[in-house]
């Protein structure tokens, strides 16, 4: 035990923990917003809900069908992101001419319908998801305990953070999405379908979401608002990162996620506000968002 | 004037709208295999507008495009370019967030019979110098415009539909196009050209079509050329 800046290490690396793995949430959870508002124009309000459900088919393929978390890490985002699918052909791409609120309306009213289904079945109390039993147990590194499935999380999130980013950045595919997210039309007289890689960013965008709702399950209660409580905070993430912005968006996340735990060990009165004032900040100093290009 | 030819792109009666307004009236022409065929006319004849029609991205459009004994009217852009036509438009639509490679390797390739990069870097020694550039948009203007055209090529598309490729470009880079236009033309390709500059496309074209008001007003061969001058100057008012 020994004290930085008169602050127990303990408590000190204790937060900056949490503030990683709420950073992992932030990240993953403002990623696919980016990349989903990048191809499609639109502000996805569903996010949160789409959240909750990962963790809810994740609790109810645990009770249902006796599979555990690695299964649901696998077919969670895959279901989640075939209603993603169904949505944004019933409803989305008859958006995409209108201006942003209409897209912002519709997948807020979703968001509020879904949330409604699943309190009136559930209740609001929460239901408890077991971690998985390699991931229980922890390493005491001396100044701090170290729990092993919370370090799991940061270290899948960068991953699934970093292979996103790779795949748009930097392969053939990711090419189209960036043309098409810049020229859809041209790109369509080239011979590529862009309504459906449309439909399909917005699936992967929303099993994204879903994804880290089971991650959040074994940590949080899955409970009906997880994602209502969530997504105002990341959509700070998302306007502090620049809308858009897939590299903006990772980065940003983590960022925000550490100096939220550094706020509560050093002035835990502004936690809950800290990010919200540097997106008051952000949006004075720099419209577009730190990673974002002004358009 | 008979052509006992099949031609590859049969246009009739076509006619386009941009939300209210009527751009096209009826447009008719034919282009046979392996030809190099002119759209002239003034500004707003709907020279772009029927480029954009037979590539099915505008609006609304009647009429009949058929191409390869298949009628295009009705089909997505997607569907028109893996019949087989690319398109170049007039601004060059390169993309600012793709690299020079990743701007060439873009369209698809819809069948074989394309050429190959090494053969695109042949008639553009300029895009192989640039090809580790950063950002397509970095490019001069001729560059893009090079690089617009050469990525077309690859994809095994038949017929080219290329709009205004000398606009605001300098006489040697217009010199290159021009020759590239015609090894083209050797190696079998359909080009539909849309021009102002006609002394530029007196030294590649075919067959000329004037447009005005959304319309064909007149058609010669290239051999009638002298004879039209005359009313070619009454038409393009140059």
């Amino acid at each position: 035990m020994f004290e930085i800046f008169g602050i127990p290490s303990q408590a000190l690396f204790g937060q900056l923990l949490l503030g990683l793995i709420n950073g992992s949430f932030y990240a993953l959870l403002s990623l696919g917003l980016a990349v989903i508002f990048g191809m499609l124009n639109i502000i996805n309000f569903t996010h949160g809900a789409q959240y909750m459900m990962g963790a809810f088919v994740a609790w109810f393929l645990l009770q249902h069908f006796g599979l555990g978390y690695w299964w649901s890490l696998v077919i969670v985002p895959i279901v989640v992101g075939f209603t993603g699918v169904v949505v944004e052909r019933l409803f989305l791409q008859r958006l995409y001419k209108l201006d942003h609120l209409y897209g912002l309306l519709l997948t807020f009213g979703l968001a509020l319908i879904i949330q409604g289904v699943f309190r009136n079945y559930f209740g609001s109390s929460g239901l408890p998801y077991q971690m998985p039993q390699s991931l229980t147990g922890g390493q005491n590194l001396g100044f701090m305990f170290l729990p092993n499935y919370r370090v799991w999380v940061i270290v899948f999130s960068l991953t699934i953070c970093l292979t996103t980013w790779f795949v748009i950045e930097r392969t053939r595919l990711g090419a189209n999405l960036r043309a098409a997210t810049e020229n859809p039309t041209l790109v369509r007289a080239f011979g590529i379908n862009v309504p459906r890689m449309i439909t399909l960013t917005y699936g992967f965008g929303v099993g994204l979401a879903a994804l880290a709702g089971v991650m959040a399950a074994p940590i949080y209660n899955v409970n009906p608002l997880m994602g209502a409580d969530l997504i105002i905070v990341v959509f700070a993430v998302v306007v502090i990162g620049g809308m858009g912005s897939i590299m903006g968006a990772i980065v940003t996340g983590f960022t925000l996620g550490i100096v939220e735990g550094l706020t509560k060990v050093f002035f835990p009165e502004a936690s809950n506000t800290v990010i919200f004032v540097i997106m008051a900040i952000v949006l004075l100093i720099r419209p577009a968002g730190l990673f974002g290009r002004t358009a | 004037m008979l052509d006992t030819r099949m031609p590859l792109l049969s246009v009739n009666d076509l006619q386009a709208w941009y939300g209210e307004s009527h751009i096209l009236h009826g447009v008719n022409f034919d282009i046979f295999p392996g030809e190099v065929v002119t759209l002239l006319g003034r500004n707003g004849a709907g020279k772009t507008t029927t480029l954009k029609s037979i590539m099915g991205i505008v609006g609304q459009r009647t009429g009949s495009v058929r191409f390869d004994n298949q009628e295009l009217i009705g089909k997505t852009s997607d569907k028109i370019a893996r019949a087989g036509i690319a398109f170049c438009p007039e601004e060059r639509g390169i993309f600012a967030s793709l690299n020079v490679e990743e701007n060439l390797l873009l369209p698809p390739q819809i069948r074989s019979g394309g050429l190959s990069l090494e053969q695109i870097f042949t008639l553009f020694p300029n895009l192989k110098e640039r090809l580790g550039s950063s950002q397509g948009t970095k490019l001069s203007g001729g560059e893009q415009q090079m690089l617009a055209i050469g990525r077309i090529l690859r994809t095994g598309a038949r017929l080219l539909l290329l709009d205004e490729p000398t606009e605001g470009l300098a006489p040697v880079i217009i010199q290159q196009i021009g020759k590239t236009i015609k090894t083209l033309k050797a190696q079998g390709f359909t080009i539909l050209l849309v021009e102002q500059n006609f002394r530029f496309a007196s030294t590649v074209a075919d067959r000329y079509y004037i447009m005005e008001h959304g319309k064909v007003v007149e058609r010669f061969e290239n051999s009638e050329l002298d004879a039209k001058t005359e009313t070619l100057h009454e038409y393009l008012g140059v």
